[in-house]
């Protein structure tokens, strides 16, 4: 990290020791853990994950006694890893060889959800789901939601979460990932299809219980 | 005239980008048509929603009980 653009807490070193959780170690360790593996997702770099991590948690942690609770801490300090992940991916440029944008799994999906005109299939027409907004207070919805992130294929994974959480711009994540607009334009419909899909098979049509 | 096919990855760009004029002009005509496309139109702009209300941290607020 070269510089915090976040306008957050100034960045500790990276191998300060972290100052006293105000919740337990318990609870630190848990969101330690779940930002790494957003971060690792995000930069395909466990050392620059951990440092991203580190930084992060740090600098919100010598601010911890100003939160009210865990869930603004957790919001506050994955604000913080949003902001250093982007900069370390927009100093980054990788290129990726075009042959490896099928793998994983990720040939065309579209293709099993359309007849031979382009139509959808009988089965996979989109239903109306009903009072999706009073999903978003319910718990189980987001563990759901989560099930359904964990089983996108990692590279749909990335660049959609690039684009909708860490909030980059399409020339910024095709700098990242080495890839054409053309291909992350794909890349981000492929990812919203099967997001659809899963929401939709998972939770509003299986009377809200998985 | 769009397919379906056509119209799903049209939905899906305009969360990315502004589309044209035509682009726009045969989606809506044919998202009138087309009750799945609607519902499809529908599903991706609530999946808008649900990620701008992880960023705001409700995911986290939901599952943490009230005291």
């Amino acid at each position: 990290m070269d510089q915090d653009t976040s306008a957050h807490p100034p960045a500790a070193h990276p191998h300060a020791a972290p100052p006293a959780a105000p919740w337990g170690e318990a609870f630190v360790a848990e969101l330690r853990r779940q930002m790494l593996r957003f971060a690792t997702l995000q930069l395909s770099d466990a050392h620059a994950a951990e440092d991203a991590v580190q930084e992060a948690l740090i600098g919100a942690l010598q601010n911890g006694a100003s939160f009210g609770g865990r869930s603004a801490f957790r919001t506050w300090v994955f604000a913080i890893l949003r902001h250093k992940i982007a900069d370390e991916l927009r100093h980054r440029q990788r290129v990726v060889e075009a042959s490896q944008l099928l793998q994983e799994g990720e040939e065309d999906a579209m293709l099993e959800l359309f007849d031979s005109r382009g139509h959808w299939l009988a089965d996979e027409r989109p239903r109306r789901w009903a009072d999706p907004e009073a999903s978003l207070q319910d718990a189980q919805f987001w563990r759901v939601f989560g099930a359904c992130l964990e089983h996108l294929p990692a590279r749909q994974a990335r660049v959609f979460m690039m684009r909708e959480f860490v909030g980059l711009e399409t020339p910024e994540i095709c700098a990242a990932a080495g890839l054409t607009v053309s291909n992350l334009n794909v890349m981000l419909h492929r990812a919203r299809l099967r997001l659809r899909e899963c929401l939709e098979n998972r939770w509003f049509l299986e009377g809200r219980a998985c | 005239m769009l397919n379906c096919h056509d119209a799903t990855r049209l939905v899906s760009e305009a969360e990315d980008r502004q589309l044209s004029l035509k682009e726009r002009a045969s989606l809506r005509l044919h998202v009138v048509m087309c009750s799945g496309c609607r519902h499809f139109q529908a599903n991706i702009r609530f999946l808008r929603t649900i990620m701008r209300a992880c960023v705001r941290g409700d995911d986290e607020r939901s599952r943490t009980p009230p005291p």
